[in-house]
């Protein structure tokens, strides 16, 4: 099982949380430890960790990778492969990558919503659903026709006004500091 | 109102979304708190309209604050208003707000089960979808119990999109509801072998989780789960079942066995690192189990340490990390292989990575020896020194003491130096294991008697310099050793050297600033220290001497009781006028030292920590009566100051043993002795511990000693440990040659005696005899204590309620609760849209209920044994004896030759049919055996049949096949063809070539043409056979009709590799296009007289057979399902895969059958009555 999935920026501010056990009044603690944690890693260790106090007893490990400006964490239980959510996590990023189009970290900032979304197709409840990233994405893009075809008419005029909001303001997502921000995604063994 | 609708979004655009939040947040770091509580007002103000859309933005933008970490409960009532708003987008929005923000205490979370069912059973599968996945987060034992059969029943959904979500989220309402586990597990069992590969992962998945916690339920599956390893190509599946299995192999060790060869083919073919490392790890957990019984297997055993030594020696810290954490599995059963590493593993101390650090250091615990514990501690004592950081040497810390004291200080020989270990980890700054490295001390002093001398002599020192550790580190948990110090130097205060100069340094003032605790022990033991120092002094006749020192005691003691903790001020006053009282008899000469030391008289004995609860009731006791009667209000305030005082008494540490106990310890102690004498490698110890234990160190037996110290026992001062390792190995070389001494008087002995084997003298653990006999008491049990497990096993364990026994058949009760209309009728029979389940359990069924009871019994018990013996079978790799009692000859298509495979094939093929007929469509299960339960009492046996028919066979191969329907798709139907392995050589490269025909089509991988041959997804070692299933798509379905179709394959032998063919031809039966399908006898009715069915008949003679075993067959091989029966008249129904109703009215006369047909295809029928007619004739 997966307890939890964390994501934040190398100052440990969250970019996603998502816990699959009730943890009520723990949880801004967790990402603070896990982020303590996992911050203090050079980056050339191994990709596992234990010792993770709150978020539950010796059965559980935090396995996580680092990309760029971002650390994506899972928070697991003996039952899972080490490996195997390893590149699991991989699959995610691909698959950021692949629906955000050169993902960086301002599109988590800004679209932590979608985020959750694709990562709803990948992980239910704490089990993982899907591996296969085309499949990820087909079922996305068919919910976003979906989400585009309710919104109709109505949905042009608000989408014109965000336009013209991110006009205004100096701070675009896309347009500044792509360069050192996005997400650089290595090649490495996944599922096929 | 349009006006309102447009106004309603021109508002909504200059609302803040999301982004403009995010982005509003970023521009206002320096008063973020101040622009979010802003913004939270907002957010409420837009809550209160009307418009959803508003309101799904407002709570999108909750969503994003509460991963901030602001509380969001309060809108939960608005989440569930967005989450049963009508579109997906906002849907999607609700949903994820409540997965985020719902728990089990959000009382609101009542009010969505009706919403949560809306949308389960949405057309739009993506709502559906939206509301599993939310549920899976939420989930409650309500909701759970609420909605279980709405998702079972989304099990059987037609899009797998639904189907793998419906799956997985079953985990979780077992988890909260375990008895729908039971009801809901046949399907759950069927999805495994779904045609769509992530439904078969979600099931495995599922199966999995439930299978790591309660492995023993999930043994029978354990054939499925080989044929899915073999057949599975899905990483992410192969190694959640490879996990699985090195789960279920320390249960069945004939599992193991069958496993070994696919894994490392595996092994070799896999090219995926997680893969590999999984089933290097089952292979792992395969050898323990194994080995266990056969010692032949450390071969293997090596071989996996060596392929890990190649892991750990890896650049990849990854496989570093994860080489280490198999290698410690090994560990566990076979020590000795793991320890020849023990450089590789010390080396990975040194690693910069702390992950790696810590799981050498568990390695470390099973690794040592009593060769080598004192140089691996002392390695690790640098690490202590080194270590920055106090997380990673407390790590070190607990490990040394783990290392030392595991199974019974097992491997320690010499406890002066493990005290020295225990009195060097004191030095430690800022450590929080102070109390650890104090329960070490208190528990060798008491158990170990011989080291109890040099004990009490560090443990004086160590009090003398308590300033030392008290004063710098009085925050730190080190000052806990005082309490140990304090409490040995009292109890074992006849062997103190100075008892005087320890008593000073117990009363000094300093001490008061310990806390509470401590004082209060060091208090008791002041008193226990004096009245031995009364003793001597008494003894050696200098009464001014004992006066003084009770001089110094009345002097001292004031100072604790004005002490704030109530503990010390208690004793202290207590014992101030205790001492008082023995000045003024000392100023009057009388000898009180006696009447002092006989307050702490007696012998102490460790008591193992369960044992109190282990004692058994006395028979006749009951513990909750009353002994006498209560008392009234005013009395009980009497008794209340009399509890308090008993309670004291209890929790004195002291115990005085009966004679009795006294007695039983020599016992004990004598059969040690003789033990020991009886051992040829025990040295023999001279007469008392006591004294042998000065000799062992005494400096005319050491050549060199470069230390200059002329007895370490009387060190004053803190001891090193190193000399200890010095003296050890002294020690033990002379051990040795002592021992070759004896050796070699004995082979002179030998010489001029008998001739007789002697073993090879080699240096083993077992040589090396402890320096201190130890005289380690055991802990003591009460007499007749209960032997039990239980204790360790936590009541509150979620999955315990999951260990739920899956063989047994479903009882009526257990069914899934429904929610049903307060107007349904249960007779009337449930609109078109109701699950199949429900109509299952609202089947009234009172008829001959007793009856049916006591044959349900036998069959549950028949079933538990044949599914047993299944397993036993399929584990057996050589075949076991015939079934006992001779099947009667089967009536099927296949030519019976009395072979002796046959047995085995036809049993195999028993397994196959019984695992089918549970795929059929829902409710099959039961309807199929309707016609027995609800028939009368007719002991007749039905023979065992197979739905498999054979297709072709050469010397080769076999091929037998199953056709049934296709529940999913309109006009399909599954083809699962068995391929038997009868030859020598392995059978490779199969493809399957099948003529399509204007009628039927295969389908085929997209992008092969027509012509193409389709493989088949596995290879067959001999004697091995496989199953593999393919779709047809058959346009119309009233006819019967063959298809001619080729197997390919290439045989490899030891002398080569020969291309070979099979023909064959597959027949599709009408019966093959009809699923089972249970009907009720009013739809029936109303079915019959609709008239829009045509009719037609058949007649059969000369049947003998029983009309219950006659309905059994054609249920079965055709299909059907019994509608009613009366007498020896039955009506049956069934449905084809085009929806075509097919009823049948069963009569039977005296030796004949006759069968009215009705059908919505004349054709269909006709064809149909032909083909059971021919079933029929061969009864």
């Amino acid at each position: 099982m997966i307890k939890a999935i964390l994501i934040f920026n190398n100052h440990g501010k969250p970019r996603l949380s998502k816990f699959y056990q009730p943890y009520v009044n723990t949880q801004q603690q967790i990402i603070r430890e896990t982020f303590h944690l996992v911050s203090k890693r050079d980056e050339n260790v191994c990709n596992f960790l234990e010792g993770g106090l709150l978020i539950g007893g010796s059965d559980n490990k935090l396995i996580y990778r680092h990309y760029a400006t971002l650390y994506f964490v899972f928070c697991v239980d003996s039952s899972e492969s080490e490996l195997g959510i390893l590149d699991l996590i991989q699959v995610f990023v691909e698959t950021l990558d692949k629906c955000f189009e050169n993902v960086c970290e301002l599109d988590l900032i800004f679209h932590v919503d979608k985020v959750h979304n694709i990562l709803a197709e990948m992980v239910m409840g704490g089990m993982v659903l899907e591996t296969n990233m085309n499949e990820i994405v087909t079922q996305i893009d068919a919910q976003n026709k979906l989400e585009k075809s309710e919104a109709g008419l109505a949905g042009a005029p608000a989408r014109a006004v965000s336009a013209v909001k991110n006009m205004n303001l100096p701070e675009i997502p896309r347009n500044i500091n792509i360069g050192d921000i996005s997400i650089k995604v290595p090649n490495l063994p996944s599922f096929k | 109102m349009a006006l309102k609708m447009v106004k309603g979004s021109i508002d909504r655009m200059f609302d803040k979304n999301l982004q403009d939040l995010v982005r509003g947040i970023r521009n206002h770091k320096e008063d973020e708190a101040k622009y979010i509580s802003q913004c939270i007002d907002e957010i409420k103000q837009e809550l209160k309209q009307d418009n959803i859309a508003v309101k799904a933005n407002a709570v999108c933008k909750l969503t994003y604050l509460q991963m901030l970490g602001y509380d969001i409960s309060w809108a939960a009532f608005n989440i569930i208003e967005v989450m049963s708003a009508s579109k997906f987008t906002f849907k999607r929005i609700g949903y994820l707000a409540a997965s985020q923000s719902f728990h089990e205490g959000t009382d609101v979370i009542m009010l969505t089960t009706n919403q949560i069912r809306k949308d389960l059973s949405s057309p739009s599968q993506y709502d559906t979808g939206v509301a599993l996945t939310g549920l899976s987060c939420f989930v409650t034992p309500d909701l759970a119990r609420d909605l279980a059969n709405d998702i079972m029943t989304l099990m059987s959904h037609t899009k797998p999109y639904i189907r793998k979500k419906a799956v997985l989220i079953m985990y979780k309402v077992f988890l909260k509801y375990p008895e729908s586990l039971r009801p809901a597990f046949p399907r759950l069992k069927e999805k495994l072998e779904d045609p769509d590969p992530g439904v078969q992962s979600a099931a495995v998945n599922v199966i999995c989780e439930l299978a790591r916690r309660n492995p023993k339920n999930y043994l029978s599956l354990a054939p499925l789960f080989f044929k899915l390893m073999t057949s599975s190509t899905n990483n992410w599946v192969l190694i959640k079942i490879i996990k699985l299995f090195g789960a279920l192999t320390p249960l069945e060790p004939r599992l193991g066995k069958k496993l070994i060869e696919p894994l490392t083919n595996l092994i070799h073919s896999t090219s995926a690192m997680s893969l590999l490392y999984e089933c290097v790890n089952t292979v792992i957990a395969v050898l323990i189990s194994l080995s266990s019984g056969m010692p032949n297997h450390s071969a293997s055993i090596q071989l996996c340490v060596q392929k890990l030594r190649i892991l750990i020696e890896d650049s990849d810290q990854n496989l570093k990390y994860l080489g280490l954490l198999a290698m410690s599995k090994i560990l566990k059963t076979h020590p000795k292989s793991v320890q020849s590493h023990k450089d590789l593993i010390l080396q990975c101390l040194d690693d910069k990575d702390e992950s790696i650090r810590l799981r050498a250091l568990d390695l470390l615990y099973g690794m040592v020896s009593k060769k080598n514990l004192m140089e691996i501690v002392k390695k690790l004592m640098t690490h202590v020194d080194k270590a920055e950081g106090t997380t990673y040497r407390d790590e070190l810390l607990t490990k040394i003491i783990d290392i030392c004291s595991q199974s019974n200080y097992q491997y320690i020989t010499n406890f002066e130096w493990y005290i020295s270990i225990l009195v060097e980890l004191t030095r430690l700054e800022g450590t929080r294991h102070g109390h650890l490295i104090a329960a070490q001390m208190l528990d060798v002093a008491i158990r170990v008697k011989a080291i109890r001398k040099f004990a009490v002599s560090q443990m004086s020192a160590l009090l003398d310099s308590a300033h030392l550790l008290a004063s710098s580190t009085q925050r730190n948990g080190i000052c806990e050793v005082l309490y140990a110090a304090a409490w040995i130097c009292g109890e074992f205060s006849e062997h103190l050297q100075e008892p005087h100069h320890t008593l000073e340094a117990m009363l000094r003032p300093r001490v008061t600033t310990l806390p509470g605790h401590i004082q209060a022990v060091y208090v008791q033991n002041v008193v226990k220290l004096y009245a031995s120092i009364l003793q001597q002094k008494e003894q050696a006749g200098e009464a001014e001497g004992a006066q003084a020192v009770t001089q110094l005691m009345v002097d001292r003691l004031p100072q604790f009781v004005q002490s704030a903790d109530l503990e010390v001020q208690e004793r202290a006053s207590c014992i101030l006028q205790l001492v008082k009282h023995i000045q003024k008899l000392q100023a009057k000469d009388v000898p009180v030292a006696e009447e002092v030391s006989a307050l702490f008289a007696g012998e102490l004995n460790p008591v193992a920590p369960k044992a109190q609860k282990k004692v058994p009731v006395p028979e006749g006791l009951d513990l909750d009566a009353w002994i006498n009667e209560p008392l009234s209000d005013s009395e009980s305030e009497d008794e209340r100051p009399r509890a308090v005082f008993h309670e004291e008494e209890q929790r004195r540490p002291k115990h005085r043993p009966s004679e009795a106990d006294e007695e039983e310890l020599a016992r004990r102690r004598e059969a040690r002795k003789q033990e020991q004498a009886n051992n040829p490698f025990y040295i023999k110890s001279s007469p008392s511990p006591q004294k042998r234990y000065q000799d062992t160190p005494g400096v005319e037996h050491i050549p060199v000693v470069q230390i200059d110290l002329s007895v370490p026992l009387k060190v004053p001062g803190l001891p090193m440990s190193d000399q200890y390792v010095k003296l050890e190995e002294e020690r033990r070389h002379r051990q040795k040659l002592e021992k070759d001494k004896r050796r070699k008087k004995r082979k002179e002995k030998e010489k001029k005696g008998k001739r007789r084997h002697s073993s090879l003298p080699t240096e083993s653990d077992e040589d090396i005899a402890p320096a201190q006999q130890v005289d380690i008491v055991t802990e003591e049990m009460p007499e007749n204590a209960l032997p039990s497990d239980e204790d360790d096993k936590d009541p509150n364990d979620p999955y315990r309620a999951l260990d739920i026994d899956l063989d047994k058949p479903l009882a009526d009760s257990e069914k899934l609760p429904i929610q049903k209309h307060r107007n349904t009728e249960t007779s009337k029979s449930p609109e078109k849209d109701v699950p199949m389940v429900e109509k299952k359990s609202k089947k009234p069924k009172k008829k001959e209920k007793k009856h049916k009871e006591k044959e349900r019994d036998k069959e549950k018990k028949k079933e538990k044994e044949k599914k047993a013996e299944d397993l036993d079978f399929w584990l057996s790799t050589t075949p076991p004896p015939a079934p006992a009692p001779a099947p009667a000859p089967v009536p099927s298509t296949k030519s019976p030759k009395p072979k002796k495979k046959k047995h085995r094939k036809e049993k195999e093929e028993r397994t196959k049919g019984k695992k089918k007929s549970k795929k059929q469509p829902p409710g099959s299960e039961e309807a199929a055996g309707e016609p027995v339960q609800n028939g009368a009492p007719e002991e007749e046996q039905l023979p065992p049949e197979s739905s498999y028919s054979l297709l072709a066979e050469n010397s080769y191969v076999k091929m037998t096949c199953d056709i049934r329907g296709s529940l999913q798709e309109d006009s399909q139907v599954t083809v699962a063809i068995v391929l038997e392995n009868r030859s020598s050589s392995i059978l490779k490269g199969m493809e399957l070539s099948v003529l399509d025909s204007l009628n039927a089509r295969m389908a085929r991988p997209q992008g092969s043409s027509v012509h193409d041959g389709v493989p088949v997804p596995f290879q067959l070692p001999p004697g091995v056979s496989n199953e593999a299933q393919y779709v047809f798509t058959i346009q119309s379905i009233v006819m019967a009709q063959k298809l001619k179709g080729t197997l390919s394959f290439i045989a490899k032998n030891d002398e080569g590799a020969t291309h070979e063919k099979l023909d064959f031809r597959l027949h599709f039966s009408c019966s093959s296009y009809l699923i089972t399908t249970p009907c009720y006898s009013d739809a029936f009715a109303k079915l019959l007289e609709s008239g829009d069915l045509s009719m037609s008949s058949i007649k059969v003679d000369g049947i003998r057979m029983s009309f219950q075993n006659l309905l059994a067959k054609i249920c079965f091989h055709h299909h059907f399902s019994v509608v009613e029966r009366v007498d020896s008249c039955a009506s049956m129904y069934s449905r084809s895969i085009q929806g075509h109703h097919v009823c049948l009215l069963v009569k039977k006369g005296e030796n004949s059958v006759s069968v009215d047909g009705k059908c919505s295809d004349s054709t269909l029928l006709s064809n149909l009555l032909e083909e059971m007619k021919a079933t029929l004739a061969k009864c």
